[in-house]
């Protein structure tokens, strides 16, 4: 018997409520969108967790700006540590920059492990940055993690919204409920807007300022994709 | 001390396991430690009896049995089997390995090819082997 399923809810009950950011291919911005949620929704005064799950190309770390001394403690467990105000956990603090070949299997007990060990506190959001598609990580999560809600990720981009349906349908088809769609890099000339069957509920801008303000989260918090992006979280925050 | 989690998820499964089974108290407990994760025996022993100190009848006077089991490999590339070293690396190598055994893919190669793309077929980490009870 695997010892450390059992003990997963009981490392999960100090969440309120736990939000998986995903989306239906790479490259869309997701990790920025949970990111900068995590970080938005931590200034608005919320206690805040950031999971990377995104265990091929984990880059929250990058967002945050995390520096090489910074890793969990012991305490009986896993203690992350607190990053700008967030509770932030990611198995980057243990690949440090190797890459990390990971088959389904290894996924799956890397995810189950961290989430077995990881002792989060009292918070009322955990943010998770999936993995894109629906892969072994995302299925492992829909089923270990205590019911999340999807907030999912698109560009305005036909490729996108391609993917993005599916990973919608299968969302629906489970009966996962899903927070809304997040529109990003939207620039005034996009013409494309499909109906995907569930609410837009923020259009983000192609954001020229962005970039430089990436590992930088005071400068991040100032530009427009943030200010956008505390209009989703007052958003869900009242629903 | 991150044993003390690993402790309590087997003390967490064997009360769950129990409870399927119908027993009334667990008399015994086997937990396979696989050496790979690196569980330091003696923190893990002495968090079990702390753990279980605090629980109710149906497993507070459980003996727990530790049996450690060889770590193994085997490449997919060239199908290579080897067994697993720690004194092979860094301490804050074998440290991440302890957390999370999948990291070894991180930075153990296949000693024949040199490929990342191994498993792990014997002695990954913390297993629950076995349980006696009364009914």
């Amino acid at each position: 018997m695997d010892p450390r399923l059992a003990i997963i809810a009981e490392r999960l009950k100090s969440i309120k409520k736990i939000i998986a950011v995903a989306a239906g291919k790479g490259g869309v911005g997701k990790s920025t969108v949970a990111t900068g949620l995590a970080l938005v929704l931590s200034k608005m005064g919320y206690k805040v967790g950031l999971l990377d799950l995104d265990f091929y190309g984990p880059s929250t770390h990058v967002i945050l700006g995390l520096s090489e001394e910074i890793q969990p403690t012991e305490e009986r467990g896993i203690v992350p540590p607190k990053v700008h105000g967030i509770e932030f956990m990611s198995l980057v603090f243990y690949t440090r920059k190797n890459p990390a070949p990971l088959r389904g299997p290894d996924l799956t007990n890397a995810l189950i492990e961290l989430l077995a060990i990881t002792r989060w506190g009292e918070l009322d959001f955990l943010i998770v940055d999936m993995p894109p598609g629906m892969g072994d990580t995302t299925l492992d999560a829909i089923r270990l993690l205590k019911n999340p809600s999807f907030l999912v990720v698109t560009t305005p981009s036909r490729v996108a919204y391609e993917t993005v349906s599916r990973l919608i349908a299968l969302l629906s088809e489970l009966s996962i409920p899903i927070l809304g769609v997040i529109e990003n890099m939207r620039r005034p000339s996009d013409r494309v807007r499909l109906s995907l069957g569930v609410r837009v509920i923020g259009e983000l801008p192609f954001d020229e300022e962005l970039e430089d303000a990436l590992g930088d989260p005071e400068r991040f918090l100032q530009t427009e994709f943030a200010r956008r992006l505390r209009e989703v979280a007052s958003a869900f925050k009242e629903s | 001390m991150h044993e003390w989690a690993l402790a309590e998820a087997v003390i967490a499964t064997a009360k769950r396991a129990a409870r399927e089974k119908k027993l009334r108290r667990i008399t015994e407990i086997t937990v396979k430690l696989g050496e790979l994760q690196q569980i330091e025996r003696t923190v893990f022993e002495f968090a079990l009896e702390q753990i279980l100190a605090q629980e109710d009848a149906l497993v507070r006077h459980a003996k727990v049995v530790l049996e450690t089991e060889r770590a193994r490999f085997r490449c997919r590339a060239c199908h290579h089997e080897w067994a697993f070293e720690t004194e092979h690396f860094a301490p804050e190598i074998a440290e991440a390995i302890h957390f999370v055994p999948e990291i070894a893919h991180a930075y153990v190669r296949c000693p024949s090819c040199r490929s990342p793309d191994f498993e792990v077929i014997a002695g990954r980490g913390v297993w629950l082997a076995s349980l006696k009870g009364e009914e």
